[in-house]
């Protein structure tokens, strides 16, 4: 029976959703003591909903040095020291832009091997699956260490809950700040906004979106689907969309259970950053566009013309 | 401002690659390029020794061929190379950071470390923290934007979901490069020719005399992602295709 630690990232005080994949992936063998472990947010609030998807204790992580959201490799070294009070034999969190780095930083600290951005996990064998060359192929790698570290791409692994009731502990991490690296600011540039990385859902616009202001239309389908707009290169690039909207190489890599492509050619580079997606539409005016040899479903037509519609069969139907 | 930046040889993102064995490709068959995110960091390396004077190291482990990702540095802007020669197609990254810090070590003091914020082709997004760890230095990745002032780099980050972190860092340092920082520049046929001629270093990774005895991760195992083959077409007028596309999303895929 082994400890598998879950490091739960939190966004305005909520649990995301997207930490409840990476419960499910830790509790796969069915016998391991599960436990959250909480940087930001409150456990308290959590422990409901966390105990829904199996676990089975809500450690709130504190330190009294410092404020660990304004210095990451203070975060990194409470974690390392939860880790060592709590006998973890694992840790597993989210591959998203702050468990990224937290997790590498972790690694670093430790001198550990860590698997960022796994699809899977096998936590009996300690393999993981992960991309390489651009989604091309897919690693099995064995991680060799007393502590396995790895952080899930979000989606990848989907959620079933097995309700537990989960109690709340708390742990005083007596670690110091080297304050060599200091967040300074936050700015939230589109509040509310999902992250892209992160989304369920993800409706694209590429270069034919033609203005800024079109993806509006985007938008609203969206919405409706409970997810989030994303943007190809071209489209950046012409300046239609921020760079944080990018998919594919030199943007976003995301795995959404569904991905609705508009106005995309298809290259290589962009499928490098969605084709872990589930299900990829594609939508494009002409029918021998690349995109449609590579997705699942796809519609000839104008996206002007078609995701309004589409909207509209949305708000009928759902 | 003496200046390093880790670049990797990695394959094409549009390169073909061919499995042979159980975990190796054919990396004979293959179009070799600087990996991308690099070259930002490249870019930003060459701009700050232009207005502050200096030298851009370009720092590589790869097998000997990589000479070429060294030589397209330098064709950017970069003074001299050092290469790490390896003869294995998969360096873990505990490894790689190890080399590169006793590479940068042995060559001089660093005022600044660059690299890209992640590989392309292993895409295992930590071997910079390590190099700052087996640095002792202090590492910030995907970094953005980026400035200089007094004895520290204020540099921007996104985390996702439209926000961004503005963090202060001491100097030096190891900063991972991604879009947004700054535009690489096209190298002119003049810059290429004028690289051919600047010094590489090469050094083996056995005369590094790095410890790899820690806990590592290794590969087991390559295999192809199958590939999509081909969409189902809706047909039919624009209501008629949406409609059936929203049927089978909700019925048969189950995602909406």
């Amino acid at each position: 029976m082994a400890t598998i630690g879950v490091l739960i990232e939190t966004e305005a005080g909520k649990v995301k959703e997207t930490n409840f994949g990476v419960l499910t992936a830790a509790r796969q063998t069915g016998s391991d003591t599960i436990i959250a472990l909480m940087l930001d947010g409150s456990a308290e609030d959590a422990k409901t909903v966390l105990g829904q998807y199996g676990a089975g204790k809500v450690v709130q992580v504190s330190v009294s040095s410092g404020d660990v959201s304004a210095s990451p490799d203070l975060a990194a070294r409470a974690l390392a020291a939860a880790i060592e009070n709590l006998s973890l034999d694992a840790l597993l969190g989210l591959a998203s832009a702050i468990g990224r780095d937290l997790f590498a930083r972790l690694a670093a600290l430790k001198d550990l091997p860590l698997a960022s951005d796994c699809v899977a996990v096998d936590l009996a064998a300690k393999t993981v699956k992960k991309s390489h060359f651009s989604g091309k192929t897919t690693a099995m790698l064995k991680l060799t260490a007393e502590v396995l570290l790895c952080a899930l791409r979000p989606n990848a692994v989907e959620a079933v809950e097995a309700p537990t009731d989960a109690v709340v502990e708390t742990f005083a991490a007596a670690v110091e700040d080297p304050g060599q690296v200091k967040v300074v600011e936050v700015k939230k540039e589109a509040a509310g906004s999902v992250d892209l990385t992160e989304a369920a859902v993800i409706v694209t616009g590429g270069r034919p979106i033609a203005k800024a202001e079109n993806y509006k239309i985007l938008e609203e389908c969206a919405r409706l689907l409970g997810g989030t707009i994303g943007a190809s290169r071209a489209a950046v690039d012409a300046g239609f969309a921020p760079h944080s909207m990018q998919v594919g190489q030199t943007g976003k890599t995301v795995s959404p259970r569904l991905y609705i492509g508009c106005g995309l050619s298809g290259s290589v580079q962009h499928f490098a950053g969605m084709k872990t997606s589930k299900v990829i539409v594609a939508i494009n005016t002409d029918k021998d566009a690349p995109i449609f040899e590579k997705c699942d479903y796809g519609i000839v037509g104008d996206l002007f013309e078609v995701v309004p519609v589409l909207t509209e069969v949305l708000k009928e139907k759902l | 401002m003496q200046i390093y930046v880790c670049v990797k040889h990695v394959p094409d993102t549009a390169a073909n690659i061919r499995i042979v064995g159980d975990k190796a490709f054919d990396d004979g068959a293959c179009k070799f390029i600087a990996n991308p995110y690099d070259e930002y960091a490249v870019e930003q390396a060459v701009q700050l020794v232009e207005q502050n004077g200096g030298e851009v190291i370009v720092v590589t482990l790869g097998k000997p061929v990589a000479v070429a990702t060294i030589r397209a540095a330098m064709a950017m802007g970069a003074h001299r190379g050092i290469l790490v020669t390896v003869a294995d197609q998969f360096v873990d990254s505990q490894t790689t950071a190890k080399a590169m810090a006793a590479a940068i070590g042995q060559d001089g003091k660093a005022d600044l470390i660059f690299t890209g914020k992640g590989a392309v082709d292993t895409e295992g997004f930590q071997t910079l923290y390590r190099l700052a760890a087996a640095m002792n230095l202090p590492v910030v990745n995907e970094i953005n934007k980026m400035d200089l002032a007094d004895g520290k780099a204020v540099v921007g980050r996104e985390i996702g979901g439209g926000a961004r972190e503005v963090i202060e860092v001491s100097l030096p340092c190891v900063l991972g490069a991604t879009k947004g920082l700054n535009e690489p520049r096209y190298p002119k046929f003049p810059d290429i020719m004028k690289a051919k001629k600047k010094p590489v270093k090469e050094i083996a990774l056995a005369d590094l005399s790095i410890s790899t005895d820690a806990p590592a991760s290794e590969l087991l195992k390559l295999v192809k992602v199958p590939e999509r083959t081909g969409a189902k077409m809706l047909d039919g007028d624009v209501r008629q295709a949406v409609e059936a596309l929203v049927r089978v999303l909700k019925e048969e895929e189950k995602v909406i």
